[in-house]
């Protein structure tokens, strides 16, 4: 692993055909240096397909036609996925939250697990959502014998 | 793997193999599948799972909703998944509690155990 952190940056256009690739491109950038489990780079693959989802939805709700832009740091502990967008924002608090899964009135949600996502398979995921839009950071910690090396 | 719906008769069970990836790009095709096969009047689906290499939230989604329309038309709805990443994904977002997953098409199609 390198000392310095380092970054490999690219774009996509907002639209769902390019999701795989993204997915793709990400943890072929994270996996590069073997640090994370095969289950972990899965956690990421679908942590990081949220945050692209919602980036290209804020773009389609706001009819723009620029691309998202992805940012992968490769440091010594961690792994950060930056995915930014330029849509409208929202605010996560008020996201709704979904009935328990034993309430039938569940079924009746078929959105609103992205976010949950995000959070649950990755170390930590950060939103910073203002007007102007959003930017995701999905931070996936790595073991510390790799930040040792 | 290409994303594709393959759809076939299991005595009273109508059983959708699909396959690749299930995400945004994907599952309008995978929504409009289930409707399709919802909208004969065939009550009882089986959605097999097992050769999906991906699936997000929008996937499960299309299942909620898949489960909803089926359930609503007093039919029954069940999933294949055997030992997948799809499967832990299922388990961690809790819907097992609300689709009933199997390990095998024989085992959901078969009523003896319902």
């Amino acid at each position: 692993m390198t000392t310095n952190p380092t970054s490999i940056d690219f774009e996509v256009p907002a639209r769902p055909e390019y999701l795989s690739l993204v997915r793709s491109l990400v943890v072929e950038a994270a996996d590069m240096d073997s640090a994370l489990s095969q289950e972990r780079l899965e956690d990421l693959k679908v942590a990081v397909s949220e945050a692209a989802t919602n980036a290209m939805e804020a773009h389609a709700r706001a009819c723009l036609d620029d691309s998202i832009q992805i940012r992968c740091t490769l440091a010594a502990d961690r792994i950060e996925v930056h995915i930014t967008d330029r849509g409208s924002g929202f605010y996560p608090d008020q996201v709704e939250v979904l009935p328990e899964p034993d309430d039938p009135t569940r079924l009746e949600y078929e959105r609103g697990l992205g976010l949950y996502l995000m959070r649950i398979l990755t170390d930590k995921a950060e939103i910073h959502s203002s007007p102007d839009g959003t930017e995701v950071c999905l931070i996936m910690r790595l073991p510390m014998n790799n930040s040792n090396s | 793997m290409e994303f594709g719906v393959a759809v076939a008769s299991h005595g009273e069970w109508q059983v959708l193999t699909v396959t690749g990836e299930i995400d945004m790009a994907t599952a309008p095709r995978f929504r409009q599948r289930l409707l399709a096969v919802i909208s004969t009047g065939i009550q009882n689906v089986v959605i097999d799972l097992s050769s999906v290499d991906f699936i997000d939230s929008t996937g499960l989604g299309v299942l909620m909703g898949a489960a909803k329309r089926v359930r609503s038309a007093g039919g029954d709805i069940r999933l294949v998944s055997v030992g997948s990443r799809l499967a832990d994904l299922i388990e961690l977002t809790r819907l097992d509690r609300v689709l009933d997953v199997f390990d095998s098409v024989a085992a959901a199609t078969d009523n003896s155990g319902s």
